[in-house]
């Protein structure tokens, strides 16, 4: 895009400086529960996956400098997009549904892997 | 429906489900001229004080939509903003939904209603994205979702 048509798409996100945002991430999984823990997975493996893959590579981190958005945005639609390719990738304890991530309290995104949302 | 079903198939791997809030103050007493007033008082209990009651509602618009390859965008949130404000905000916001919003005029104002009124107003509006969800909350207790009619 050109720098006019950045400045008109992107708006104040469009400050070469970057801005933070405080995200919350929300990650949704489901499956059978287990007759012997009671448990549809251990929520201290779950914690331990999204620590490890995806808090400590994005928290406190300039999101463009990352090699994933060295072509693509980093909106919000498209980390969201990353972190459930991510978890799905390294999460094997049960069946990711989705992932939503807030960006502010007024505005969040959800992806489902391209499965419809019904909540 | 059929059409959506095959264009959900299409971009079957980026479709992005994108929430925006916003809140409004309005009031409303509920109240059915084909009920007798006790039966109005029996139903609707203090909800039928005449004089109206207030609520600090809150609003969550879902559309859904593929994610733009140039922009990373499913919608701009700013242009969803200005439809949510001028299309129900400006309408709704510090009024008596009874006596005011022409929606009420006939339909009595419950929160369902609303969530309806909301999506009606919406949906015509919206063209980036399509409208997924509808929630409005009229208290933190308290919410409906409507999806558009099936």
């Amino acid at each position: 895009m050109s720098v006019e048509e950045n400045r008109a798409t992107y708006g104040k996100c469009n400050n070469p400086h970057g801005h933070g945002h405080n995200y919350a991430l929300e990650v949704t999984v489901s499956g059978p529960v287990d007759q012997s823990t009671g448990m549809i997975c251990n929520l201290v493996d779950l914690d331990d996956c999204v620590k490890s893959e995806v808090l400590v590579r994005y928290d406190l981190d300039n999101l463009n400098m990352q090699k994933e958005f060295s072509h693509t945005v980093p909106t919000t639609e498209n980390l969201c997009i990353q972190i459930f390719e991510i978890l799905q990738r390294t999460f094997p304890y049960a069946h990711l549904d989705s992932v939503r991530l807030e960006e502010t309290m007024m505005n969040s995104f959800e992806y489902a892997g391209g499965d419809e949302i019904r909540h | 429906m059929e059409t959506l079903g095959q264009e959900n198939h299409f971009h079957l791997e980026i479709m992005v489900y994108l929430t925006r809030k916003a809140e409004f103050s309005a009031s409303h007493y509920y109240n059915n001229p084909d009920f007798t007033p006790e039966e109005n008082r029996r139903i609707f209990g203090k909800c039928n004080n005449p004089h109206g009651h207030g609520h600090n509602y809150t609003l969550e618009v879902t559309v859904k939509g593929e994610v733009d390859s140039r922009s990373g965008f499913v919608v701009d949130l700013k242009q969803l903003k200005e439809v949510m404000h001028r299309e129900v905000l400006d309408a709704m916001d510090h009024r008596f939904l009874n006596k005011e919003v022409p929606e009420f005029f006939t339909k009595i104002p419950t929160t369902e209603n609303l969530a309806i009124a909301v999506w009606q107003r919406l949906k015509p509006k919206l063209s980036q994205a399509s409208l997924h969800r509808v929630r409005v909350y009229e208290t933190p207790d308290l919410f409906v979702d409507f999806y558009g009619e099936e």
